[in-house]
């Protein structure tokens, strides 16, 4: 059955040209001399999600299996009934920060997602369990963090702070003095600034109306 | 129950949606209400297994038009369903039992899932007061698989189960397609209802935007009329979208040359000049060549998959790239788009083509890629002194079927000479595993696919030895059903795909890769009650394909293949396309 068959041909590998463009590791077109990547942002998302069983763990899923750097999620309920809004702080570089919205996005709970500015309003909870043995300078921290003592004995006393997340990190070293025996930390919930909405087609003011679903137009 | 049997068997139960609304199932329970639903939604067909917890489905099946094909094998019953997809243009339904039943379905949901194949799974589970107590045949089937579907549902009500299984079927077909399920606890499906499921329709917040927007399409032309070297990368996507007319129209008509992905085979007329086949890993050299030269690449419902861009530091790295995807989470996802349009593949081809004030200016170019084909042709050796080779069988085949044959394929080395060695001139007639790359997809996907075609359509399956061991168990559901399918084994013995990685990266340490100990293919296609045939020269090959073809039912074509051969051209992994290595020491 042998015929004049040869088998591939052409020029090898290094008897071809090729071309000098390179991309980078996010597939963006780079000057091959100056090596450019992205630098990890940090932001958040906020989510109204439809508040059905799972919502919670099919984001914290997608986030994992496509290996997005999450600092912080939280969840509760919003004044319209059946929704929910997740708050969820990331840290990635550029593109990924998009993608992560874009996938958020295509989650059937998920009604609209965005992500906020910088001048959105950020704030954070934590409960401070620290030994009891100063309390007077434990509560002087304490009113320094515009905090309040929810238990004081003997042996422990515990705090409540809120505040951004910078406010919290000071306040968390101010009380490593006295021994920090348990924290629990909320992670951050946000809202947009002013009348600004917090996502897409979230009326403001308007809680009594179900947010519009997102019309993705990238 | 023989009646039945009869009806499944009768050719002309698959004609007809007509058919299966003119006796509407009638409401009675949960169950009822689901097979209602899948009525409703058109659906002909449904492959699956049945077992504890989805009986009542199965119960209210008994009475409905829809056909009903028994499989070996659950992840035969999510192949058959995906092909079946694929070949229909409508999204393919299986169904399985809870746990076992739901977890063998997984490898064929995932695959679906990688495809954007559209399928919709309904899964019996326990009761739901059970739920949660690791009762028998207790399995967490929505949190399995939450990650390899679209959606997926528990059902919570007899009384709207049946709109749920509307939602997910019309979800699974909605914008980018691809899988849905929907988990069926026993007492959802027996308890009482009569209400009518409502119009099958995807859930508000998976829209998809099909129409791009104005300011996209016209950055997208600009761009491509300034390109002086523009291409043509038609994906998945495209056959998807039912685009491949407007693709072509376009391509022809600004003579722009077209490479596809693998899953993107058919979508342009292989034969058709400007057509330079499939790029990536085991791509044409000339479809490679194009691929890193071009300056603007035209993606078209792909995803970049990095068997088909190879490293991404070197693909298309001076492309601009217009990316037209309906997804708009694949927009620079892997691959910067300069250009992104978010929108349907036909629509937004033809909004881009109507904003184009003149079509580039690529003759030379053009030039440039025919010099390539002629450069870097397809060929392979077959020196007499030599074992048949893979590549003739394929050849053969082709050449001995009609134009428009539905392949199916299994995973590795034949896969690929399939997929290099057929010529596909039109869309969904290529039914593989791409994304997945499951060996064992080939025979349930062949049923699903025969299933679905007209009956003057001829189906191959090229199929490897390991694949075809995989899920050969299907055999005896084609025999049942007297499906002609024909069932071309490239047989090398060997896992071939391995055993060329082996030799090539690890040092010829062919650990694990021998299968010389397959069992004899032909007899025990016979065993079956198909009919079989063994190769192992080339005089045999045009008979024994002849006499297959000519039969009528299920036909096993063992070709013993050189195991030696190995297939090329090969851009290594991560490797620059434009690298692509013609033989084993260019690696
Ligand atoms: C289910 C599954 N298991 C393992 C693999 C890894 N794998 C990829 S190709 C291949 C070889 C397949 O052998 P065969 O079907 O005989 O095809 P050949 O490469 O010999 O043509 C294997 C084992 C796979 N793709 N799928
Ligand atoms: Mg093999």
């Amino acid at each position: 059955m042998s015929d004049n068959r040869t088998g591939l041909q052409g020029p090898a590998p290094d008897e071809r040209p090729h071309p000098d463009g390179r991309r980078n590791a996010q597939g963006i077109r780079i000057d091959p001399e100056a090596e450019s990547e992205h630098e990890p942002r940090r932001t958040v998302f906020s989510a109204i999600v439809e508040d059905e069983p799972g919502v919670l763990s099919r984001v914290a899923g997608l986030a994992a299996r496509r290996q997005f750097n999450i600092e912080s999620l939280t969840v509760g309920p919003t004044t319209v009934e059946g929704h929910s809004r997740i708050t969820m702080v990331v840290e990635e570089p550029e593109p990924g920060i998009d993608q992560i919205e874009k996938q958020l996005a295509k989650l059937k709970p998920v009604i609209s997602v965005g992500e906020l500015d910088d001048d959105a309003v950020r704030a954070e909870l934590v409960l401070l369990k620290v030994r009891g043995e100063d309390p007077d300078k434990v509560h002087a921290i304490t009113e320094m963090y515009d905090g309040r003592t929810l238990d004081a004995g003997p042996e422990t006393i515990t705090v409540q702070l809120s505040g951004d997340e910078r406010k919290i990190d000071d306040a968390v070293d101010a009380f490593r003095r006295f021994g920090i025996i348990e924290i629990a930390r909320t992670g951050q919930t946000a809202l947009a600034h002013g009348s600004k909405k917090t996502v897409p087609g979230e009326e403001p003011g308007t809680s009594g109306e179900p947010t519009k679903p997102n019309t993705n137009t990238q | 129950m023989s009646e039945r049997t009869a009806a499944t068997t009768d050719p002309d139960a698959t004609d007809g949606a007509d058919d299966s609304t003119e006796t509407p199932t009638e409401i009675t329970s949960g169950s009822t209400s689901v097979v209602r639903a899948l009525e409703n939604a058109g659906v002909e067909t449904a492959f699956g297994v049945q077992g504890g917890a989805i009986m009542p489905i199965y119960d209210a099946l008994y009475h409905s038009d829809i056909r009903h094909v028994t499989m070996a094998h659950e992840q035969g019953a999510a192949h058959a369903a995906d092909a079946y997809g694929v070949v229909r243009g409508d999204p393919g339904v299986c169904l399985a039992t809870s746990g076992p039943g739901a977890t063998n379905l997984v490898t064929g949901i995932a695959d679906a899932n990688m495809d954007s194949d559209a399928v919709l799974a309904l899964t019996g589970q326990v009761p739901s007061d059970m739920v949660g107590s690791d009762a028998f045949q207790e399995t967490d089937t929505t949190g399995v698989t939450a990650p390899i579907t679209k959606h997926n549902y528990f059902a919570s009500s007899p009384d709207t189960v049946g709109d749920t299984v509307g939602e997910a079927f019309a979800l699974a077909a909605e914008g980018r397609p691809g899988p849905t399920l929907v988990d069926l606890p026993k007492d959802v499906s027996l308890n009482e209802t009569d209400r009518e499921p409502g119009p099958a329709q995807a859930p508000e917040t998976c829209r998809a935007r099909t129409d791009p927007a104005d300011s996209q399409v016209e950055a997208a032309a600009r761009a491509i009329e300034r390109a002086e070297k523009p291409l043509l990368l038609f994906g998945g996507g495209v056959v998807k979208a039912d685009a491949a007319e407007v693709a072509r129209q376009f391509a022809t008509e600004h003579r722009i040359p077209v490479v596809t992905t693998m899953p993107g085979i058919g979508a342009m007329p292989e034969d058709h000049e400007l057509c330079l086949s499939w790029a990536g890993m085991h791509g044409t050299g000339y479809a490679n060549m194009a691929i890193t030269h071009t300056d603007c690449l035209i993606a078209v419902g792909t995803r970049f998959d990095d068997r088909l861009t190879g490293g991404i530091d070197t693909f298309a790295p001076e492309a601009e790239v217009v990316h037209i995807d309906i997804d708009p989470a694949e927009i620079s996802k892997n691959v910067h788009a300069d250009y992104p349009v978010v929108g349907d593949a036909g629509r937004a081809i033809e909004r881009v083509d109507a904003e184009l004030d003149e079509g580039p200016d690529a003759r030379e170019w053009v030039d440039q890629c025919l010099t390539w084909k002629d450069e870097y042709p397809m060929d392979y050796a077959a020196p007499d002194n030599e074992p048949l080779k893979p590549q003739f069988v394929v050849e053969a085949l082709d050449e001995a079927t009609p134009d428009e044959t539905i392949v199916t394929s299994g995973v590795g080395q034949h896969q690929m000479w399939a997929a290099q060695y057929w010529t596909f001139t039109e869309p969904r007639r290529w039914v593989s595993s791409h994304g997945l790359g499951t060996m064992g997809y080939g025979l349930p996907a062949a049923i699903g696919a025969r299933v679905a075609a007209d009956d003057d359509e001829t189906v191959v399956c090229v199929d490897g030895d390991a694949s075809f061991l995989m899920t050969i168990q299907e055999l005896s559901v084609a025999v049942r059903e007297n499906l002609d399918i024909t069932v071309a084994i490239l047989n090398n013995e060997y896992i071939g795909m391995v055993r060329q990685w082996q030799d090539a990266f690890f040092e010829g340490r062919r650990m694990a890769a021998g299968y010389e100990w397959c069992p004899q293919f032909d007899k025990l296609a016979e065993a079956f009650g198909a009919r079989g045939w063994t190769v192992d020269s080339y005089e045999e090959v045009p008979d024994a394909i002849e006499e297959a073809l000519a039969y009528d039912g299920p036909s096993v074509i063992d070709f013993h293949v050189d195991p030696a051969e190995n297939v090329y051209p090969m851009v290594s992994s991560g490797g620059a396309n434009g690298k692509f290595a013609l033989s084993e020491d260019q690696l």
